[in-house]
């Protein structure tokens, strides 16, 4: 399949191939454009043109909680994300589609710069949660990651009860009021839909639970600080299919109270729980849009091709 | 398809054999067998030796062509090597100790076969440990008290030793502590005075009115300690009077009688007349004397109390010394130190210094802590004993700088498993940690250093499993063959880091190799070497018994 996605070897001549047309009329967002044949701009994507985003205006209708500003990220000298631009809308769920070394779980580690632990790594634009940049030079990292939860593929519980995994954000905030510790665990525990299985052993070791119990304690944990943004980076790729099942239940009861950006590989699981979807392909956005657009009546046919199965 | 076309030829039986790969389950099955064996083997020798020190053996008296006569315990036999060799005056022969070392001036005896012409049991041969000059081996024959004969006979002097030997000994112990700790007390605090003499006249010039007073204080206190000086002479001499003219009377193998005073034996047993549980209780006793008392005898007999003392307190000292530097050394490379060439250099460095001879260490020990540091610690503090008698306080080896030194030599070891121990810590917990807002430190106190723990603690478990073994750098920096005031005692201000100490390993070998009579000593070696290794693994099993509670609390199963 990549056969196709082989760059065209550039003209011997020295000439640079067009660039596609930036200012192009505008057109109705659903209409496959039937010019270009289908795998047009992932090609020019691979041979390092710039291409521009289709985002559908109904994205861009939505509040924002987050915007992505004309965001490049390099790991040495090695491009991962190209002038990425791209609002999250306020409590909904978005997910990020694309195939492997696309860049999204990238995307996502830049919003609560975790990417700041790898030294190689350097990055222009910005990021903006709720106005607030979060690449100014005074934005203090802690404070920010403060602001946001992650959950990560594979569940990461700390070696410690139940009861302090879920209170971990707030007790190295010095919290130490018990009554407040005991409500927001239930609080957490309940939006995680763990409470009734764990209610009567929160100080046993998280470390025993089965792996499907593991990842919700480990999405009580990343709400228990109220988070303006949830980053959930292929929350269900460890799991097996009944606790994915839980896991995309309690992404749609977290659905209207949080903002969610999610990374997954699964399209039925991106059609199922989001609202807008985004797809990359090699570090760029391609098509961003509302979930029901970009599955059934995608503007490109590259997006077509990619959540059909066609590649990747 | 061809139906002709051969079937997949195998070349030989060679490559079926390499591809099932059975030769190599046998090499290194074989290789642990013999590793398991070698470490059994040495486990069983020296538990074998050492614990079969303190068994009553029973004493037979040999009867030799030349007319002599021994009674010892048989400890050896050694078989004719050739016809030729026995032709050429090496026959069977058995190693006897004779406890004749009044006599032959040897604890021992090699002794022909040939040359025995009667071999017997006696009922009433008897060992007598002395306090001083070893054993003697004899029969009962009088009890005297003065020049009163209290009983006459195996039998009756055997019951009179019995009634009476108790309270002699007990007064003897008696005396014999007011010499050493009240007397030794009394010293201590004449010389802490005029060293307080000194010291006012190097602060305040020796004409100086602190000094004036410092020497009436001094007169004062040597008049107070002349009086009670008089009361300790009182005292002792009471008591040695009270055991005075008691004494036994000793017939000796060779037809000599030997008397021994009553309050110069520790203890006297009849090994041929022991039943079981005697033999049992005896044994034990011997075993808690060796445990709790000090040795006697250039350290050949009595107890270790001192070296046990010296090992464990030396060992926990150096893990206190060297979990912390190790562990906050090892933090900072891991976790903190960016990867680089330096990074990569320092833990190469790190890694050659496990590889340092040991008593490389105790060179620098000396060189550094006792000579640098040491000095200048007693030129700043301790000036008047230095000034005074010439006597450094800190200037000299002693238990803080060994503990000081094999802390260097272990911190490598730290170092190196504790760095395992963290970069064995997933780093997703790290992410996870990082996601939830928490700084750097606060993820290394939370979530990295308790996951880590087990492993560091198996660190700080090898650690101090080497530097219990040490020896060589320790005898520079403190070990001493003879120290008998321990580090911490009663007397202000109770711990006494400078003192020196004993050890057990170089007890081993000071006891096997330095000691005028290693002979009969050399049981003694393998008892220690027992308790030496008694020693590591009790304190490798509480290490580990503690490591096994943390992994259970921090590093369940994933999934």
């Amino acid at each position: 399949m990549y056969d196709s996605l082989v760059p065209p070897r550039r003209g011997v001549t020295g000439a640079e191939p067009a660039m596609p047309t930036v200012d192009e009329p505008p057109r109705e967002a659903g209409a496959p454009r039937a010019a270009e044949p289908p795998q047009d701009r992932l090609a020019a994507v691979a041979a390092g043109r710039e291409v521009e985003a289709e985002v559908h205006d109904s994205v861009l209708a939505e509040p924002p909680v987050l915007e992505v500003d004309r965001f490049n990220l390099w790991y040495g000298a090695k491009q991962a994300l190209h002038r990425i631009t791209m609002p999250v809308p306020l409590n909904k769920v978005t997910a990020l589609v694309g195939p492997s070394g696309c860049g999204k779980s990238t995307l996502l580690r830049s919003v609560n710069r975790l990417n700041d632990l790898v030294q190689s790594v350097r990055i222009t634009g910005d990021m903006r949660i709720n106005g607030d940049s979060i690449y100014d030079p005074r934005m203090d990292v802690i404070e920010l990651r403060k602001r946001m939860g992650m959950v990560f593929q594979k569940p990461n519980p700390f070696p410690m009860s139940i009861y302090e995994n879920v209170v971990y954000s707030l007790r190295i905030d010095g919290e130490t009021n018990r009554a407040v510790l005991d409500e927001v665990c239930e609080r957490s525990l309940r939006g995680a839909a763990l409470w009734d299985e764990v209610k009567d052993r929160l100080q046993e070791s998280a470390l025993g639970m089965s792996g499907g119990q593991q990842q919700r304690l480990c999405i009580a944990r990343a709400i228990a600080a109220e988070p303006e943004v949830l980053l959930l980076d292929e929350p269900c790729s460890a799991l097996d299919p009944i606790a994915t099942g839980k896991i995309e239940d309690l992404i749609q009861e977290l659905r209207g109270q949080y903002s969610v950006l999610m990374v997954t590989h699964n399209m039925q699981q991106a059609s199922r729980s989001s609202d807008y979807t985004a797809f990359m392909y090699l570090g760029r956005l391609i098509e961003y849009g509302a979930t029901t657009d970009i599955f059934t009546k995608p503007v490109l046919r590259e997006t077509e091709a990619y959540v059909t199965g066609r590649f990747g | 398809m061809n139906s002709d076309r051969p079937a997949r030829r195998i070349r030989s039986g060679h490559a079926t054999l390499t591809a099932h790969g059975e030769p190599w389950v046998w090499l290194t099955a074989a290789s642990l067998a013999i590793a398991i064996a070698m470490i059994v083997g040495l486990l069983v020798f020296i538990a074998f030796r050492g614990l079969s020190t303190f068994w009553p053996v029973p004493l037979e008296r040999l009867t030799l062509a030349d007319g002599r006569a021994v009674l010892g315990e048989v400890t050896d036999r050694e078989a004719a090597v050739t016809a030729t060799s026995q032709a050429v005056g090496h026959p069977a022969r058995r190693l006897v100790r004779t406890g004749d070392f009044d006599g032959t001036g040897n604890h021992y005896e090699w002794i022909d076969d040939t040359a025995i012409t009667e071999t017997s049991r006696p009922e009433w041969a008897t060992v007598v440990e002395r306090v001083e000059a070893g054993r003697l081996h004899g029969v009962p024959k009088r009890m005297l008290h003065g020049t009163e004969v209290v009983a006459e006979g195996p039998e009756a002097v055997w019951a009179a030793y019995l009634k009476e030997h108790d309270a002699v000994r007990t007064r003897a112990l008696r005396a014999q502590r007011i010499d050493k700790r009240d007397r030794g007390e009394l010293q201590r605090r004449l010389r802490a005075a005029r060293l307080a003499v000194v010291q006012a006249g190097l602060d305040a010039g020796p004409a100086s009115e602190r000094a004036v007073a410092a020497e009436a204080r001094e007169r004062a206190l040597a008049e107070e300690i002349a009086i009670l000086d008089v009361a300790l002479d009182e005292e002792t001499a009471r008591l040695r009077g009270a055991n005075d003219g008691w004494a036994i009377e000793f017939e000796t193998p060779s037809g000599g009688v030997a008397a021994v005073p009553l309050d110069g034996i520790v203890r006297a047993w009849q090994p041929n007349r022991l039943a079981l549980g005697e033999s049992l209780s005896l044994y034990f006793s011997r075993w808690g004397e060796f445990l709790v008392d000090d040795p006697r005898e250039a350290n050949s007999a009595g107890g270790v109390f001192p070296a046990i003392w010296g090992t464990v307190t030396m060992t926990l000292i150096m893990a206190l010394f060297v979990a912390p530097f190790g562990v906050l050394a090892a933090l900072y490379l891991r976790e903190y130190a960016g990867r680089g060439p330096i990074t990569t250099a320092v833990r190469v460095a790190i890694n050659n210094l496990a590889g340092v001879p040991s008593i490389v260490y105790g060179a620098f020990g000396l060189g550094f802590f006792c000579y640098v540091l040491g000095a200048g610690i007693d030129d700043l503090f301790f000036k008047a004993s230095l000034v005074a008698d010439g006597q450094p306080t800190f200037g000299t080896g002693g238990l803080l700088w060994a503990s000081l030194t094999l802390a260097l030599l272990t911190l490598p070891v730290v170092i190196v498993a504790t760095e395992e121990a963290l970069s064995a810590v997933p780093n997703s917990m790290r992410e996870g940690s990082y996601a939830c807002g928490a700084g750097k430190w606060q993820t290394i106190r939370r979530i990295v250093l308790p996951r880590a723990l087990p492993g560091i603690m198996t660190g700080l478990i090898l650690a101090m499993a080497r530097g219990a073994g040490e020896v060589a750098p320790l005898m520079l920096v403190g070990v001493k063959k003879l120290a008998l005031d321990l580090p911490v005692d009663g007397t202000f201000p109770f711990i006494h880091p400078e003192r020196e100490f004993m050890h057990l390993a170089y007890l081993i070998y000071d006891v096997g190799f330095q000691s005028p009579n290693s002979q009969a000593a050399r049981p003694m070696v393998f008892t220690i070497t027992f308790l030496l290794v008694a020693i590591i693994a009790l304190l490798n099993v509480a290490a580990i018994w503690l490591r096994s509670r943390l992994r259970r609390r921090f590093v369940a199963q994933q999934f």
